[in-house]
């Protein structure tokens, strides 16, 4: 395959993830908010979603206040923040559209409809329609491309690039919410909302279901949500389609696929976390500590990432 | 008013349907107005989600425009397809030997039948093709000619794009489109079908693999990318062929041969079908500001170690000033008289013809030779006295530089426009196939229509439309 189709394979892969995951996080967000319990602790709440970006500084540019519709905003339609949900489906539709060749009709067309979807839209239009549909429709568009794209398309190294950029950017998303969620909703930070057992509810299950892990959380725990119980969840369920270890297991069996029997650098490093992942034990990660944890795995993914670049895309 | 002056292509000049379009009229009679208001919407709605669009570079609302469809279908009958078939066919070959000749022998110019300083000193002649031979001495595998009918039975060559013709999609895809809106259409009428195109086109690139190539030859589309205005004409033919869509960026040259960067390392390439102007093929031998082609290529290109097509140096042969030559080639390589006319051409190097241009300068298009989009021309109809009386003395002081021809009374069909169902002027390209094993059209071609009352400009760039082109199986 050609080297640059299969960085437009990986980079639609990627992009329409991170359309999905924006959708996701600040759907957390918007859920609290609903239930009242983001009072008087907006800012924390609209800035914590900021961290999980990266994006305090961005927005810090074009806004005075962290608020709710500045965030959702600046996180949905704002065409200055590159990792505005209009800013990926727009990215995803250019690498799509260089792929013509590649990919099937249906998955095009499915790419190009949800940008035509996007293009126009406009934050009256979107509170109109109300903000947590949008949020559910982005998220139902994300689902037709890998559907359309498992149903369709060979499943081949384009279909595998394709994958890659999937998983490598959703374990990266799982790492960064995890992390964020974990710092300000975890037993030893705060004392008012841990003593109180429906805040952990409330709170973990917002997470919960902006992952679609609400129900499966209590068909395997059977039990009250704890901030441990949401981590194991999250990093090492091996069946949990976004957790830690679910990604790196796809990233290291596609990888496997497309080797040719070469010994390639990103394999060998997605091995190594994923062994930590596969063999770890949740009370051994805490003791060692959750967010020097998932740095390591969010450097992990960085670099592997580099190295597919390297290893495939830049051969010659 | 203008329904009496032009030949109707429904309605003749009579106003009786013409019968390949019997079908489509009790069709058009039948179905509700609102009926066609909404499947218009929807065909818009299909070409927008199908992504059929052409790049407008410059434009302020995007970069992308959908080129307007009109769902009445543009017919010709059997009879008339076989008469331009036959007629394409015999003009292509006979370019085809007057590419390779031009760059060998030269055999047409020792008979003086076209001057050398016609071919030698074109722009468009590429002295790098010189006693180059290539596979099957086929120079033009794809040519788009533009035809335009005035009445009856009468058509006449507008045009020969013998370069890098693009269109075929829309002639693919605007069936696909009416197929999907109108089923019944189709099971009523006896349409020959247009979709083997891209298995013909694979057929005849394979064809013409350098003798070096191995048994399976690896063919190629070469695209100047995505913000080109026919990128997506590019990757559907790619698409539909089943072979890699390459920029530049993704081949190089090493070994006397050309290679594509893939995720497994270098792949060798052996045909290109090159969407790529001449001047950008390959920095090194032409334009060293394009970065659009393939340093080296025209190294490998003429070592015989890859096949482009078209060929370098087809340009000279679709020229306007080369245009005039077109039936004398006809005459000259095939010893044939051609099917097909040109425009009736008048050179005023001619002393017949000059007299007849200067008595009958109003109703006469002028054009300057050399010129070139619009320039250096008189539209005599529109002129001014003083406009025509200038001209006279142009022409007389170079009689060389000068043609003329008569203002063409293009050929409508009945379109969808703001006002209902009215006639507007059309023109037609077919795309003729020519391969080591022989030639090839597929029934049909794009119909472009000027969607302006009267106008009879049909580019797509001038806000034109396109039908699906319609040949009647008997």
């Amino acid at each position: 395959m050609l080297s640059r189709t299969a960085e437009n394979l990986y980079w639609l892969g990627r992009y329409i993830e991170r359309a999905e995951n924006m959708a996701r996080i600040i759907d957390v967000s918007h859920r609290l908010e609903a239930q009242g319990r983001v009072h008087g602790r907006s800012e924390t709440e609209w800035g914590a979603v900021l961290r999980i970006l990266t994006a305090e500084e961005r927005y810090a540019e074009s806004h005075e206040v962290v608020d709710q519709d500045g965030v959702t905003a600046f996180v949905t339609l704002d065409q200055g923040n590159g990792s505005s949900i209009w800013n990926c489906v727009r990215a995803a539709r250019e690498n799509a559209r260089a792929l013509r060749a590649t990919i099937s009709s249906e998955l095009w067309e499915c790419v190009n409809a949800t940008w035509l979807g996007l293009r126009d839209l406009d934050m009256d239009t979107i509170q109109a329609r109300g903000v947590r549909e949008f949020l559910e429709w982005v998220r139902e568009r994300s689902h037709q491309f890998r559907g359309v794209a498992h149903g369709t398309m060979l499943h081949n190294e384009a279909f595998a690039f394709n994958r890659l950029g999937t998983f490598i950017e959703r374990a990266d998303n799982t790492a960064r919410l995890l992390d964020t969620k974990y710092s300000m909703l975890a037993p030893h930070t705060g004392e008012g909302a841990n003593s109180d057992p429906a805040a952990s509810y409330y709170e973990w299950g917002a997470v919960l279901r902006s992952v679609s892990a609400f129900r499966a959380y209590h068909q395997v725990y059977k039990d009250v949500i704890t901030s441990e119980r949401v981590a194991e969840m999250l990093v090492l369920r091996a069946d949990m389609p976004r957790s830690l270890r679910f990604c790196f297991d796809q990233v290291i069996s596609h990888l496997e696929g497309l080797d040719g029997g070469r010994q390639l650098e990103c394999e060998r490093l997605a091995g190594e976390f994923g062994a930590r992942l596969r063999y770890g034990r949740m009370e051994r990660i805490l003791d060692y500590g959750l967010h020097p944890f998932l740095s390591e795995a969010m450097d992990h993914i960085a670099d592997i990432s580099v190295n597919i670049s390297r290893d495939f895309l830049m051969t010659v | 008013m203008s329904g009496d002056k032009f030949f109707d292509e429904m309605h003749g000049r009579d106003g009786t349907v013409r019968e390949p379009y019997a079908g489509v009229a009790r069709w058009l009679r039948d179905t509700p107005a609102d009926k066609f208001t909404a499947k218009r919407q929807q065909a818009d709605l299909l070409f927008q989600r199908l992504g059929i669009t052409f790049a407008v570079y410059g434009s302020a609302g995007g970069t992308e425009r959908l080129i307007p469809f009109d769902v009445i279908p543009r017919i010709l009958s059997g009879t008339e397809w076989s008469k331009l078939q036959t007629g394409l066919f015999q003009r292509v070959r006979a370019l085809n030997m007057f590419l390779y000749d031009i760059y060998h022998g030269l055999e047409i110019v020792k008979a003086g039948v076209i001057p050398s300083a016609q071919i030698l000193r074109n722009d468009l002649y590429r002295p790098e093709m010189k006693e180059l031979d290539v596979p099957g001495n086929v120079y033009v595998h794809i040519a788009g000619i533009d035809i335009v009918r005035v009445a009856e039975g009468e058509f006449f060559v507008l045009e020969d794009n013998l370069r890098t013709p693009s269109g075929v999609s829309y002639m693919l895809e605007n069936r696909s489109v009416m197929m999907r809106l109108f089923p019944s259409l189709f099971h009523d009428n006896r349409v020959a079908p247009v979709a083997h195109y891209p298995a013909e086109l694979l057929r005849r690139l394979r064809s013409v693999a350098p003798p070096r190539a191995e048994m399976n030859p690896t063919v190629a589309v070469l695209t100047p990318g995505p913000y080109n205005s026919a990128y997506f004409e590019h990757a559907f033919l790619a698409e539909e062929m089943g072979i890699e869509l390459v920029e530049g960026q993704d081949l190089f040259v090493r070994d006397d041969a050309v290679w594509m960067r893939t995720t497994e390392g270098p792949r060798k390439v052996d045909i290109i079908y090159r969407r790529i102007d001449d001047p950008c093929l390959d920095p090194l031998a032409f334009d060293p500001d394009c970065m659009l082609g393939v340093p080296g290529l025209l190294s490998v290109y003429r070592n015989g170690g890859v096949t482009l097509a078209n060929a370098i140096g087809t340009g000279v042969a679709d020229d306007k000033s080369t245009y005039l030559y077109v039936p004398d080639i006809i005459r000259f390589y095939l010893g044939e008289e051609p099917i097909l006319s040109n425009v009736p051409t008048f050179r005023c190097d001619r002393d017949s013809d000059r007299a007849y241009v200067l008595d009958h300068i109003a109703e006469l298009v002028v054009k300057e030779t050399q010129g070139s989009g619009g320039y250096g021309m008189l539209v005599g109809p529109k002129a001014t006295a003083a406009e025509r009386e200038k001209f006279r003395g142009l022409i007389n002081a170079d009689p060389a530089g000068y043609i003329a021809q008569p203002t063409l009374a293009l050929s409508t069909c009945p379109t969808f426009v703001d006002e209902g169902v009215a006639p507007r002027h059309i023109d037609l390209r077919p795309f003729v196939l020519t391969g080591k094993d022989g030639m090839a059209v597929v029934p049909g071609g794009l119909t472009r229509v000027a969607l302006t009352r009267g106008s009879l400009v049909v580019n797509s760039s001038q806000g034109g439309g396109t039908k699906d082109t319609w040949v009647i199986e008997e």
